[in-house]
């Protein structure tokens, strides 16, 4: 059942890929020992040099990247190239002021483009295509990233960006797009909007859909394909990596292909860093072996994961990943956000008259995530007049809404009425059920 | 001269109240007056009773969230108007009402009305100045 494929690496044979990967993995190895201080001093410490990288299995030898290390060197403390090579920048969602920030050259934007135009031929794309791009356009990776893709491709591009639902569909139907990439949460807010309108998913010339930047159920993709008369694809990525495309699905929809000729994934225990067989679930791994500006080794990425290399009846010899499966660390989104429980502690210190035990429930009412943050209130909590409790929460949502940039319900209840637990707190009740 | 209002913080869940009204059964506490108020989430039970320093602690023990507030209780003519002109003083001379709930007293035949200001030195000034009954402790621990 071989269909077509944007790039012929995609369906290379696999020592041929391995090959490439290596001598991308040397030359990427040099690139950040040579221009990038934290990656030149962590593999000083190990006592590993960019010489001493000579095979794929060398690569466990290299030490890993966290989050935070992108944090402490925020914003540009990891570009590998000089500013005057960048020429585009994109930044992660969640805490204002200690942002992720990337940077793409002209050739990692060429990197990105080939990407997620594979993404959009597996899901059918073809140049004759009006890809319908409802993921915002702005920092976040979503929009451009498939815009990218789009214009590499040779499709047309219609940056609609999110938003504006009537106008989503007006767009559908008048301009006769046939891919729409979007989250899937608002692929279903599009389609019960449809269905409301009245507007017969007949009328609108989408065949198929990509969709992604949230983890998403076999449940949900059947109710878009009904809601919305297409295929709805999955598709993979993070900001840290490059963004939308690293990983996609193709028409069997057994995995997602990894472009692994420009991220090698790995799966690790998450405990004990040790690398796993393939199969077996663990923390996926992604060092970037093409980058130019922002090349990351080894990065954790906290989504647990397995591989697999069984054969595809679509052809595609690219390494396959499962959708995630949860996360290592408590880390929700919300609404698009990246939140940290724990960023509500600092928030709730700074606001006074509450003590430390908060719970987070998190629920999809329609197609929208909310958030209701439960806090105790302190001992001593004024809490005798109903307008009281009313300003100091209030109070609360504010500095949530200015801290953490999502907006949230806060009930003030009384002290001692959350559960308190011996190990680690039970912080978050999520009612979504994201991962089944 | 205040008296103490006991308030306890209620959420929303059934047989609080109940829970809450068997602990002063059980401690031997009167109620004096009561009101509360509701909101979606939770409410707030006040009480004046004639052990308020117990029934905090009965009350704090049995795990729930509970104050005492100084709140001011005066008498009022029982005629139409009786509460009229004594709002009209307070808020006359800036005196704020948080909130406000009456009792009647079987002996005396009088209303009697809590009140809960921002000010109360203010408004036992003003009360006492204009000759306006104000209940003390003593007398809300024997009965009116």
């Amino acid at each position: 059942m071989k269909q077509n494929v944007w790039n012929p690496i995609e369906t290379a044979p696999v020592a041929e890929l391995q090959a490439l990967q290596t001598a991308r993995l040397i030359h990427t190895v040099h690139h950040v020992y040579e221009n990038v201080p934290c990656y030149r001093a962590r593999m000083d410490a190990a006592g590993v040099g960019p010489g001493d990288i000579r095979t794929l299995e060398d690569l466990s030898r290299l030490p890993f990247t966290y989050k935070q290390d992108l944090r402490d060197t925020y914003p540009y403390g990891m570009f590998a190239v000089p500013m005057e090579e960048v020429v585009e920048l994109h930044a992660s969602s969640g805490t204002t002021g200690k942002q992720i920030v990337v940077g793409y050259t002209r050739g990692d934007l060429e990197v990105w483009g080939d990407t997620t135009a594979r993404a959009l031929v597996a899901a059918g794309g073809t140049p004759g295509s009006k890809i319908h791009v409802s993921y915002g356009y702005g920092l976040f990776t979503g929009g451009l990233g498939l815009d990218h893709g789009a214009k590499t491709l040779g499709a047309v591009a219609i940056p609609v960006s999110a938003g504006n639902t009537q106008r989503q569909i007006q767009i559908l139907r008048d301009f006769g797009s046939d891919i729409l990439c979007c989250t899937p949460s608002y692929a279903t807010y599009i389609g019960e909007t449809l269905a409301e309108m009245g507007v017969d998913p007949s009328e609108l010339k989408l065949s198929a859909g990509i969709f992604g930047a949230e983890p998403w159920t076999e449940d949900a993709r059947h109710k878009i394909e009904g809601l919305l008369g297409i295929k709805a694809y999955d598709i993979y990525g993070l900001t840290e990596i490059i963004g939308p495309g690293v990983a996609y699905e193709c028409s069997c929809q057994q995995g997602m292909h990894i472009c692994e000729d420009h991220f090698i994934p790995e799966i690790i225990d998450p405990d004990t860093g040790e690398t796993l067989p393939l199969g077996q679930a663990g923390e996926l791994v992604f060092t970037c072996i093409t980058k130019e500006a922002f090349p990351l080794i080894r990065y954790r990425t906290r989504d647990i994961a397995t591989l697999s290399r069984e054969a595809c009846p679509c052809g595609r010899t690219l390494i396959k990943m499962s959708k995630p499966r949860g996360r290592t660390d408590d880390m929700l989104i919300i609404r698009g956000v990246n939140v940290f429980p724990s960023q509500i502690e600092s928030v709730l210190f700074q606001t006074g008259q509450t003590s430390p035990h908060y719970l987070l429930v998190v629920d999809r009412v329609g197609n929208v995530d909310t958030l209701e943050i439960l806090v105790e209130m302190s001992p001593d909590f004024e809490f005798d007049a109903v307008r009281l409790v009313e300003q100091k929460q209030r109070e609360i949502a504010a500095s949530v809404q200015s801290t953490l940039g999502i907006s949230a319900k806060i009930s003030l209840v009384s002290p001692k009425t959350i559960q308190r637990s011996e190990g680690k707190a039970t912080r978050v009740i999520d009612k979504r059920r994201l991962y089944e | 001269m205040t008296i103490n209002q006991l308030s306890v913080f209620v959420e929303n869940k059934p047989g609080r109240l109940a829970e809450i009204t068997a602990i002063l059964q059980q401690n031997g506490i009167d109620i004096r007056a009561l009101s509360i108020a509701d909101t979606t989430h939770f409410g707030i039970l006040r009480l004046i009773v004639d052990a308020p320093v117990q029934a905090e602690q009965a009350l704090k023990d049995a795990g729930f969230t509970v104050s005492l507030t100084k709140v001011i209780a005066i008498g009022v003519d029982d005629q139409p108007g009786g509460l009229a002109k004594n709002l009209a003083l307070l808020s006359g001379h800036g005196v704020s009402v948080e909130y406000m709930y009456a009792f009647i007293s079987r002996e005396k035949k009088t209303a009697y009305v809590i009140l809960r200001v921002d000010d109360n030195d203010k408004a036992l000034d003003l009360l006492k100045s204009h000759g306006i009954p104000i209940l003390t402790e003593q007398e809300i621990i024997q009965g009116v």
